[in-house]
């Protein structure tokens, strides 16, 4: 089995490379022919990493220890969900999901457009091929996932497997890798498009269009991936934190900002036909910075708390980065004719005016990120001395952005395009800013003198009143004119215009993700060594160590502490806390046990027990003001990615507003 | 061109207190990484820097002192040992434990011991840690990103 994998892998790259000549060849030859036997290709290098990656995953469920991978990263008393994700547990078999994943894609691609996009699709398929071809290079001669233990020729014997990462073994951590890879992998398709069309000069923006959903939907995952990483670094890692500004963290928030100000720069080039090179240069750059994050992750190249081991990998990732941004640098400059704007800015108070600030914002907290993550490595290129900048640094210039985009996220919707004037901003903004002003005064009379914290509640205020007006005024109109019910109103507004309407969503989601990112502005945490039968204070809370029990099971050994909760004398049940050694990694971890609520979230770590006294245990308590609204927030803002995918009822025409003449203000006529 | 000149004071503007906040956040929190050979040798007059300093915890010498954690960390191959106190508010990882790779953030105090204020570890070399994630903590203690 393992040489047909290995068989599988060497085929699959040898016909990602034919798929990739056979494009550029027929594409520049204009041979049918050949384009053809490309695009059929693509289908057959997905059937063949299915079958590698098949392989890889039976022997994973079988436990078959003869693969030096299955011994590595899965052992036989590990849950069968956990089997299964050992296949993206190690470096080899994340690899191989990643090439698995780029040519599921490259298959939707070539079937979705088999009858469209004639000219445009040899190029198309080139491009995901070549990078289809860098993936399967690495997963056949750098890392690959089919080598074996020399089991039973009398060299040795593997009775059980190491096991996956205890750390990973937790239901979050199970998706999250492939959420973060579909968003990774799938930028490559927009990035194809946009690349094929620049290259045959395509008239109009038809590659946008077809894009768009793609764009989304990637979006999306990266989104998914992001949070779920949050989900489970505030569940699993015992310190109540949800980002650090880790270097793997960041890898995968840069692509999502890129993202992000392309989603909304790309409005102005579809309705203005404006920032044609700027979307180009961050299509490629989301893509670029995909694989980049591939790169940090997976090459250990700035050093992270997150353990990699070391590996040859980073030189090819350096070689596939230099040479795809050499090309795409160049092939934007030798476009920029192309690339001309059809209309100019006219305001500052425009809509035109705030998507380019949000481009702004978004990209000079992005180049603040990247420039923060390889510090370390650019002083020690430049100055000789290794230096790291922390979470102070990120948080300093990440928060006043935030906090500007916030106000963006409020302004822009409601600014009318081209030129908007005072009169007409004061009659649009009366109420967000009304709810802002009332929202901070009754902060601080509630005593929170804490600077950022106003500013965010009082932004999301703002923007929330923007957003519900928004809502209430279209549905208004339409229960009027229908004579519907409010509520039904509401949904067909958001059926005639879903991208519009389900963006609003989006935005909202934002806000609450920040009423609960700003929650963190009041943490309260304690650690107190206490006797079993003691109590102690943190907050309201009143807690009581009631017991410390023991047991095993055969993946792990358990130790738990049983905590009664009280608030105000009044009884509100127990949490207990619990630490593990798993038995195949002899490693140690904490299940810290959470009561969560809207207001607050109670979150108790069972620390150890105390070295001076066996009848004490050490428990670290904490309280998360709002964190809840963190991930009812990401609910909200996916449910509006779902609504901006349904299509419109109403067909728009996104008729571009030509500009005929510019408006110039007379002279007043002098008396 | 006069709308231009407005976009372009506003956009140095922003960028300007933009790139003043980022040079006091590199100033406040920048970190010298250094082995413990040149922690040792380093001249006084540098002791007030912030130092990353990264060794193999030494088997036996992990001992809990009430909130504080002393430990040792050492070069293996030269034989250098640090005495390293902990007394930082977050629970210690989980990978911290005897023959561990640590990463202690922290200043040197005068009496040769090092003062940690966050300490990262990874499992010993046999367990190569897996993808995705593991174990991120803190690198400095001090408001997460939340800190809105």
């Amino acid at each position: 089995m393992e040489t047909l994998g290995a068989f599988s892998l060497l085929l699959a790259l040898c016909l990602a490379g034919y798929a990739f000549l056979a494009s550029v060849i027929g594409g520049w030859k204009k041979k049918p022919f050949l384009i053809e036997s490309g695009r059929r290709a693509v289908y057959g290098v997905f059937l063949l990493l299915t079958a590698a990656s098949a392989i890889l995953v039976s022997a994973l469920l079988a436990s078959d220890f003869r693969f030096a991978y299955v011994a590595e990263r899965s052992n036989r008393a590990m849950p069968a969900l956990y089997k299964f994700a050992a296949w993206w547990g190690g470096q080899e078999g994340s690899l191989l999901l990643w090439s698995w994943m780029l040519s599921l894609y490259s298959s939707i691609v070539v079937w979705t457009n088999r009858t469209r996009h004639r000219a445009l699709m040899p190029w198309v398929v080139a491009v995901l091929m070549f990078t289809q071809t860098f993936f399967c290079i690495l997963n056949v001669f750098v890392e690959p996932p089919f080598q074996m233990l020399a089991v039973g020729r009398g060299v040795t014997s593997v009775p059980d497997g190491n096991g996956l990462n205890p750390l990973l073994q937790y239901w979050l951590m199970a998706l999250h890798p492939p959420a973060l890879y579909l968003g990774f992998v799938g930028f490559v398709v927009p990035f194809a498009f946009a690349f094929a069309s620049l290259l045959t000069k395509q008239p109009g923006e038809a590659w946008i269009a077809t894009t768009r959903r793609w764009s989304l939907i990637t979006w999306g995952f990266l989104s998914i991936g992001i949070m779920l990483g949050q989900g489970w670094a505030y569940a699993v890692l015992g310190w109540g934190g949800y980002w650090a500004w880790d270097p793997v963290e960041n890898a995968s928030l840069l692509p999502w900002i890129t993202a992000t100000a392309f989603l909304h720069s790309v409005m102005m080039q579809e309705k203005k036909g404006m920032m044609k090179v700027w979307n180009a240069v961050l299509v490629s750059a989301t893509f670029f910075l995909c694989i980049f994050g591939t790169f940090l992750t997976r090459s250990g190249v700035v050093s992270s708390v997150h353990a990699f081991a070391q590996s040859s990998l980073g030189s090819w990732f350096v070689g596939f980065l230099a040479i795809g941004i050499s090309i795409t640098t160049f092939l934007i400059l030798r476009r920029l004719d192309y690339l001309k704007s059809e209309a100019a800015l006219e305001s500052v108070l425009s809509r035109e005016s705030s998507f380019l600030f949000n481009n702004l914002l978004l990209l000079a907290s992005c180049f603040a990120v990247l420039w923060g993550t390889l510090f370390p490595v650019l002083t020690e290129a430049f100055t000789g001395e290794k230096i790291t900048v922390g979470a102070p640094f990120f948080n300093k210039v990440n928060i006043p952005i935030g906090l500007m985009l916030l106000l963006l996220t409020g302004v822009g919707p409601l600014i009318a395009w081209r030129r908007s004037s005072w009169e007409s901003l004061k009659r649009a903004f009366r109420w967000p800013v009304l709810g802002m002003a009332l929202t901070m005064a009754v902060l601080l009379a509630f005593g929170v003198r804490h600077f950022y914290a106003l500013m965010s509640f009082g932004l999301c205020a703002f923007v929330a009143v923007t957003v519900v007006m928004e809502f209430y005024k279209g549905a208004r109109a339409i229960a009027a004119k229908n004579q519907m019910s409010f509520p039904r109103a509401v949904v067909e507004l958001t059926h005639r215009n879903t991208r519009r309407y389900g963006g609003y969503l989006v935005h909202m989601g934002i806000v609450l993700m920040f009423i609960g990112y700003t929650g963190s502005a009041f943490n309260k945490d304690t650690t107190e060594e206490v006797k079993i039968g003691s109590r102690f204070r943190i907050g309201a809370y009143e807690l009581q160590v009631k017991e410390v029990s023991d047991g095993a099971n055969p993946n792990y050994s358990w130790q738990r502490a049983v905590i009664a909760v009280y608030r105000h004398g009044q009884y509100l049940g127990d949490l207990k806390p619990e630490r593990r050694v798993y038995a195949a990694s002899q490693q140690p971890t904490s299940e810290v046990a959470i009561r969560r609520r809207l207001n607050e979230d109670l979150y108790l770590n069972f620390a150890s027990m105390s070295q001076s006294d066996p009848e004490a245990a050490v428990i670290q308590a904490y309280v998360f003001p709002l964190v809840s609204w963190i991930w009812i927030g990401f609910y909200v803002l996916l449910f509006g990615t779902l609504v901006c995918l349904i299509p419109s009822k109403v067909k728009y025409a996104y008729a571009k507003t030509q500009v005929v003449g510019v408006y110039e203000r007379q002279p007043e006529p002098v008396q | 061109m006069k709308i231009y000149l407005r976009f372009g004071i506003l956009v140095a503007a922003i960028l300007g207190t933009l790139a003043w906040l980022a040079a006091s956040g590199i100033r406040e929190s920048k970190t010298y990484y250094k082995t413990i050979t040149e922690l040792k040798s380093m001249p006084p007059s540098e002791a007030g820097k912030r130092v990353r300093v990264t060794g193999d915890v030494v088997p036996g010498s992990i001992r809990r002192e009430g909130a504080a954690v002393r430990f040792q960390i050492c070069e293996k191959d030269r034989g250098v040992t640090l005495n390293v106190v902990y007394t930082g508010k977050d629970p210690l990882p989980d990978t911290f434990r005897d023959d561990a790779q640590a990463m202690a953030d922290g200043k040197m105090a005068p009496d040769g011991t090092f003062h940690a204020s966050s300490i990262a570890a990874k499992c010993p070399s046999k367990y190569e840690a897996a993808p995705g994630k593991a174990a991120p903590r803190p690198l400095n203690p001090g408001p997460s990103r939340s800190s809105l």
